[in-house]
């Protein structure tokens, strides 16, 4: 008998600590079906980020990195800059990449560094309860921005695929979510081209996820889904911001 | 091999690094250390290796820590600012057990400071800098060749005990001249990096981390890092006498300051007082022992440093109040004479200390 489906061999047989809806499982599956698909897994290294993720190296069936908060792109530079054949890949979340790494993401994105990365955005900090991320939307209220993030005082939120997209190192950029089937097709397409890229040797990569945290946000893991389609994705579009940019 | 050749301190260890087999660097610039990565990324494309310059002394230090996940030679220098900005991955570095080389080429401080040599980053390099519960083998050469002999040992300490090691020179030994001898490494038998992270290939996969969530776990893992800094300390202690024997006044001095301290105890002798030197060289692990069997014969100990008293915390825990302990510094990146230390010698002489 032919088996249609099955858990992929980039990830391990254990239970996640994800929270029921959080997108985090479904967006571990389909970094690790790309790694199988490319046939990857044995040279590939992952780094984890300080956040929810921090265990994905329990989840990953793969050489897996560590790093402290937001460095994660540059750890990643250190190992890729050492093997070169390797597939490198982050994974990081909206506060680890957006607010306290938001140095080290822009320069490994201008340098073009060959690593691929995949960027969780569900617009707060959700590991350690539910604080204001660079990417809250005007108005959400988190627990340190409990009247709703105030734009006078807080600032707005951080486009990240958009501000990425300006840098000519940049070799592919998506923004995606995983709240239907026919998003998380797409969603994979996009994670596989992300990895292509790296392996092809054309730059930087990296694929935004519009992720859920109905914990934090106080939501039903339907309402979240809803919430991401309905809210996050005016704030944050999804799509291509892939634009290399001439250089001239 | 063998070739005598005249170089700045600066460019000596970025050639030993390289003679050493390191083949990556990454760093960021500050003065008074720019010549080790000017000089790096002239030569590692000659070598085949790597040359970046990273965006931040944090992320530079956060590259160290993978291009060592990946089982690399690695190697990054910076002065005191810098590595203040580094400690966050020597910490995660020394808890992870990562191999690598650290140079802190010290200028004055705190804050901004400024540029000229300092010894004041005793106590940071020594007893922790970064957070949590680990040590750094520190060396401190006092001269170019020290300089370059000490870096190429640095690489294979790191790769022995699987820690980070430092380099602690000053603004004066980095800019300074000397003829150096390019010496082929000696051979060692350093254990296979089977636990890098170069991709699970024919095994199960390999995870570097310092997260231990459980405190049994994390608590168990902290004894055993003591049992190898015990193991380090009592195989890796390094120090020089210099006419120590029959001091009745016994100098204590590392790096720069040993080198002003050995003039001083020139004039003394001259002058007929029985002067000598101990020089500290690994100042992690202190050697402690040694320093209390040279102090033993003499009446008084006098530390000298440029800082307002560091490492004399250490001395008066090698002597344990056997006898006085006195001071001699210069700070902010004033550098004493030997003239300085001389009187310094002849007042506590005078004074029956």
């Amino acid at each position: 008998m032919k088996q249609v489906f099955g858990r992929p061999d980039a990830l391990t047989d254990v239970p996640t600590h994800y929270c029921p809806g959080c997108t985090h499982g479904i967006i571990h599956r389909l970094v690790a079906e790309v790694i199988d698909e490319l046939g990857v897994r044995e040279r590939t290294i992952g780094i984890s980020p300080v956040g929810c993720a921090v265990l994905a190296y329990d989840y990953f069936n793969c050489d897996f990195v560590e790093a402290s908060h937001g460095r994660a792109p540059a750890v990643a530079t250190g190992i890729k800059r050492v093997l070169p054949d390797s597939v490198v890949f982050c994974y990081q979340g909206d506060g680890d990449l957006a607010s306290i790494g938001a140095a080290e993401i822009v320069h490994a994105a201008t340098r073009g560094e060959k690593i691929t990365v995949i960027f969780v955005n569900n617009a707060i900090y959700g590991m350690t309860g539910g604080q204001m991320a660079p990417t809250t939307l005007p108005g959400q209220r988190t627990t340190t921005s409990p009247r709703g993030r105030d734009v006078e005082s807080a600032g707005y939120p951080i486009r990240v695929a958009e501000l990425l997209s300006s840098l000519s190192g940049v070799a592919y950029i998506a923004r995606v979510s995983a709240t239907s089937p026919a998003n998380v097709t797409k969603a994979k397409r996009a994670v596989r081209k992300a990895f292509e890229m790296q392996i092809d040797g054309k730059g930087f990569s990296l694929v935004e996820f519009l992720s859920t945290c109905p914990i934090n946000w106080g939501m039903s893991p339907l309402e979240a889904m809803k919430w991401v389609d309905e809210k996050m994705s005016l704030y944050y579009p999804l799509g291509d911001y892939t634009q290399v940019p001439e250089v001239g | 091999m063998g070739e005598k050749v005249l170089m700045k301190g600066n460019e000596a260890i970025a050639e030993a690094a390289i003679l050493a087999g390191c083949r990556h660097f990454f760093g960021y610039p500050i003065t008074p250390q720019n010549e080790i990565p000017e000089y790096m990324s002239r030569r590692m494309p000659e070598v085949g290796g790597v040359f970046l310059q990273a965006e931040s002394e944090v992320a530079g230090s956060n590259m160290v820590y993978g291009a060592a996940c990946a089982g690399a030679r690695v190697m990054t220098t910076s002065s005191s600012p810098g590595i203040s900005l580094m400690q966050e991955a020597i910490s995660y570095m020394a808890g992870a057990e990562l191999p690598c080389v650290l140079v802190n080429i010290v200028r004055g401080g705190p804050g901004l400071g400024g540029i000229q040599g300092s010894q004041a980053d005793y106590f940071q390099a020594t007893k922790g800098g970064g957070h949590g519960d680990y040590k750094l083998i520190v060396l401190a050469p006092s001269s170019v060749q020290e300089l370059m002999d000490l870096t190429i040992t640095a690489f294979d300490l790191a790769d022995m005990y699987r820690n980070p090691v430092m380099i602690l020179g000053d603004a004066i030994l980095g800019q300074m001249m000397e003829p150096v001898i390019l010496k082929e490494r000696p051979k060692q038998d350093l254990p296979p990096k089977t636990w890098a992270t170069v991709g699970a290939k024919m095994r199960p996969k390999n995870v570097i981390t310092s997260l231990s969530l459980d405190p049994v776990k994390l608590e168990k893992h902290n004894l055993r890092l003591a049992e190898k800094y015990k193991r380090v300390a009592d195989e890796q202690v390094r120090y020089k006498t210099y006419m120590a024997d029959d001091a009745e006044t016994l100098l204590v001095a590392y790096g720069t300051c040993a080198r002003i301290a050995q003039a001083a105890v020139d004039i003394a002798r001259e002058r007929g007082l029985k002067v000598g030197l101990f020089r500290p060289i690994s100042l992690w692990p202190f050697p402690y022992d040694a320093l209390q069997l040279t102090a033993q014969e003499s009446l008084r100990v006098l530390v000298v440093e440029m800082s307002l008293g560091q490492m004399i915390e250490d001395v008066r825990l090698a002597i344990l109040d056997s006898k006085p302990v006195c001071f001699y510094g210069r700070t902010g990146g004033m550098t004493p004479t030997p003239r300085e230390v001389l009187d310094e010698i002849e007042k506590i002489v005078e004074e029956g200390i």
